[in-house]
């Protein structure tokens, strides 16, 4: 087992009255990419400046790097980067002074920052912009630029909150591909991310947080596998049909072919084991009807010979954005 | 020892990022020090003085007015350069440049954050109370060689104010507030504290408040000293009232700024 470097236990974060994060537990191990998948307001930006130290937690353990943030935030600090939610570059100063600036914060030596800078620059691909201000500076290119700043120190941790979040999405692409990168050279990442896709790419483990709270926890696939099926039956209506084919649909729900297939390859609603695809379900959103089923043509056939006919249908895989409405009934983008 | 090396090399690390901002700007910041003294000088000394000299300076204590004037303005200018970079500035790290926020995802703490930020304005005010007190020798406006103390007067005088206003401007919710303080706190701090004439003319209850105020203990401290009419135990109350400001302050602005970046 390799060495937990974060663990909380109970953590809570109270703003007042207003619980940001309720009580949550979680390990994250030297060398992995953790993920924190959920909404707006979920509680993973409090959760993320808990574990960066800069936001004493209300109640419950936390240690970080095996110290305690409440005593040893500075040293615990040093050895972190830290990816901010908005960008926090100095705009009045050049991309190469920015790093000077950083890195001098920990107290690194002028020759040692230089060197680090030709780095990073590189790895980031913003080598040719090191003497230009940062002010002009696409959307991209600066989150590249917070990138390269965050891993001045070589930080045992690299906390990212919403990397991608306001990106178009090519740049949201080179981001994602750096991120893989440094995940391949075993540097230990914690994201926080309202993006399935993101998730996906970039987490080998991750907690779905909801309303403050830690949801589920594992990897995306054995999400999927736990709270989902292995396909996804998308179904539109026209406007007008649509609450009516929601209830005809729900009535079929309860006759179980539908949602088990014709030969009952599962077992009905109860969560199976491992590995298996598991959890059949029909979910009504505002717009379109999902079918969680083993087979997603067979269900589709199904409902046409009921005599509805949806406007669009669709045969997916299941995905984490199926993994948090199944678990809230909400959608992630809400 | 090794606890006071470890706070002073954190403070440090924190100043030199001012250092870095301000390699940018020194120019124009240099050049505007010397403008100012010299239009103020200019027009309030010589234009004004020369009026005032004319009907008799008994009332100033028999000295020509730009000698009187000279170092009051030296310790204005400290109070508004104090003013301007411990307010827009403080409150611009956090909102518009994020140079706080930056730094405080660093071993950085706050309060060290905060020292480096009244250091660097401290250095800045030695940069501008030294050029003032050359230009006001250039013209002859500082006859004792007392002037020299002048220095750390004037820049003592700034960090009374910068100290305590820092630890302020962090909290503040809108920079509209700035505004409201320069107009209704520093105005009329510059205008009564004995800068133009001298308090003698004032009526008795608003000397008494004069007397209070920070300005006027900074404006009477450099004048005895570039007239060289210091009296140690006038010095040692003057000083010991703004250490006593700046300490406040510096008290202070550690836990406020803690509060406000650690939420």
């Amino acid at each position: 087992m390799s060495e937990v470097l974060v663990r909380a236990r109970g953590l809570t974060k109270r703003f007042g009255s207003f619980t940001a994060v309720d009580g949550i537990d979680f390990d994250l191990y030297q060398g992995e990419a953790f993920g924190f998948l959920g909404p707006n307001g979920a509680g993973k930006s409090s959760t993320m400046r808990m574990i960066s130290c800069v936001s004493p937690p209300t109640d419950g353990e936390l240690a970080v790097l095996g110290r305690d943030p409440r005593r040893d935030g500075p040293a615990i600090r040093g050895r972190l980067g830290v990816v901010p939610q908005e960008d926090t570059l100095d705009v009045e100063l050049t991309v190469r002074e920015n790093l000077l600036v950083y890195g001098r914060y920990f107290g690194l030596p002028r020759a040692v920052i230089r060197e680090r800078t030709e780095q990073l620059l590189d790895f980031v691909q913003l080598a040719d912009r090191a003497n230009d201000m940062v002010e002009p500076l696409s959307g991209g290119m600066k989150r590249r630029l917070t990138i390269a700043r965050s891993l001045i120190n070589e930080p045992d941790i690299l906390i990212l909150d919403e990397p991608t979040t306001g990106l178009d999405p090519q740049a949201r692409h080179v981001v994602w591909d750096r991120l893989f990168r440094l995940k391949q050279r075993g540097v230990t990442l914690i994201l926080t991310t309202h993006y399935m896709d993101e998730a996906e790419q970039l987490c080998d483990r991750l907690v779905v947080m909801d309303h403050a709270r830690i949801a589920a926890e594992g990897s995306p696939r054995e999400l999927i596998d736990r709270y989902s099926t292995a396909e996804v039956l998308e179904l539109r209506f026209a406007l007008d049909a649509h609450d009516r084919a929601a209830e005809q649909i729900k009535v079929m729900g309860t006759e179980r072919t539908l949602l088990v297939g014709a030969n009952g390859s599962s077992s009905g609603t109860a969560p199976a084991g491992h590995g298996r695809p598991s959890r059949p379900g029909i979910e009504v959103l505002a717009d379109r009807i999902l079918l969680y089923v083993p087979d997603g043509d067979a269900a589709l056939a199904e409902v046409i010979a009921r005599g509805l006919v949806p406007a669009t249908s669709l045969v997916r895989r299941a995905t984490l954005e199926d993994v948090f409405l199944r678990l809230t009934g909400r959608s992630l983008e809400d | 020892m090794a606890r006071l090396s470890l706070e002073a090399r954190l403070t440090w690390r924190a100043l030199r990022a001012w250092f870095t901002v301000y390699r940018r700007i020194w120019r124009s910041s240099v050049f505007s020090s010397v403008l100012g003294p010299v239009l103020y000088l200019g027009a309030m000394g010589f234009g004004l003085g020369s009026l005032v000299d004319r009907h008799g300076t008994a009332g100033i204590g028999g000295v020509p007015y730009l000698e009187f004037l000279a170092p009051a303005i030296l310790a204005v200018q400290a109070m508004q350069s104090a003013l301007a970079e411990a307010t827009f500035p403080v409150y611009g790290a956090v909102k518009w440049d994020y140079r706080y926020v930056a730094a405080r995802a660093t071993p950085l703490r706050p309060v060290d954050i905060y020292r480096g930020h009244v250091l660097f304005i401290g250095i800045r005010l030695v940069m501008t109370s030294a050029i003032f007190l050359a230009v006001a020798a250039a013209f002859g406006s500082v006859p004792s060689p007392w002037a020299v103390a002048a220095l750390p007067a004037a820049v003592l005088t700034g960090l009374a104010f910068a100290a305590p206003i820092a630890a302020w401007a962090i909290t503040v919710r809108r920079d509209t507030a700035f505004n409201y303080a320069f107009r209704f706190g520093m105005t009329p701090l510059m205008l009564f504290s004995g800068t133009f004439f001298p308090l003698s003319r004032l009526p008795g209850w608003l000397r008494l408040i004069a007397y209070a105020t920070p300005l006027w203990h900074g404006v009477a401290l450099c004048r005895a000293l570039t007239l060289g009419t210091a009296t140690a135990g006038a010095v040692a109350i003057h000083v010991t009232y703004l250490l006593a400001l700046t300490g406040a302050g510096l008290y202070a602005g550690g836990r406020v700024y803690a509060r406000r970046l650690y939420a």
